[in-house]
């Protein structure tokens, strides 16, 4: 029941707070030699959380635009740009989930 | 390295800010001993370099650490200054192996970097926060 209500925004938020992790961990290594900068096929993941299964085997390494000499392949940049798109995309989840949340409770109060 | 274990974003950005703050105590001392002078060449100041190190967490997530803080291999610059105080029986001192250029913009890049982390922090703890007031 409260799968059909909610849509697949629950899943969605998982997936998001999991990118999250992976991204803020790219960040936290901007500077370790040999670090190698992953991120998450979002669409897979999603489609493997939906099934109950683990995200991990969305979990990628990241192809560096410019590979630096110290085999760190963090590149700030593109990072960020993730990072805030998983940001705004996760407030999207809150948002749809707000909005179904208060249609039910309207509808409950029969207003 | 351990086993994998439970990050969660404030264990990764904040140990990320505290290895990054050693890298930016590192580069402080490294500057306030620039153009320091020793009357041997052993006793001369040598930059210091933190080494950064990956911590593995589960799924994807990692955090830094810093193994240790080591000396850089540079040699300290040879003066011929009979005339200083700590001059050695041939007239020489020895100035701290430092190249202050390259220290700037270590700080400048820490800086950054630490910022960075702080930003993440920041937008996890407004999410975190929102996720929270869901359907308030």
């Amino acid at each position: 029941m409260s799968d059909n209500l909610f849509g697949i925004h629950a899943k969605t938020l998982q997936v998001r707070a999991l990118r999250m992790d992976v991204l803020a961990s790219n960040i936290a290594n901007a500077a370790t030699p040999n670090y190698k900068a992953r991120d998450i096929d979002f669409s897979k993941a999603l489609a493997l959380a939906e099934r109950g299964q683990s995200a991990e085997s969305a979990i990628s390494y990241r192809v560096p635009l410019q590979p630096s000499l110290d085999g760190n392949t963090v590149e700030m940049v593109t990072e960020q740009t993730a990072f805030a798109e998983n940001a705004l995309a996760y407030r999207s989840s809150l948002a749809f989930l707000n909005g179904r949340i208060g249609t039910l409770s309207r509808a409950l109060k029969g207003e | 390295m351990s086993m994998a274990n439970s990050l969660s974003l404030f264990d990764i950005s904040g140990r990320a800010m505290a290895a990054q703050l050693v890298r930016l105590n590192t580069t402080a001392s490294n500057l306030a001993n620039a153009g320091s002078v020793s009357g041997s060449e052993a006793g001369a100041y040598r930059a210091m370099k933190p080494v950064f190190r990956t911590i593995m967490g589960e799924a994807g997530t990692a955090t830094v650490a810093v193994d240790q803080v080591t000396q850089a291999n540079s040699t300290p610059t040879k003066r011929h200054d009979p005339s200083h105080p700590l001059a050695d029986k041939d007239g020489n001192v020895w100035e701290a192996a430092v190249d202050s250029a390259t220290e700037l913009v270590e700080m400048v890049e820490t800086a950054r970097q630490y910022q960075n982390n702080v930003q993440v922090l920041s937008t996890a703890k407004g999410l975190i926060s929102e996720t929270l007031r869901l359907g308030q």
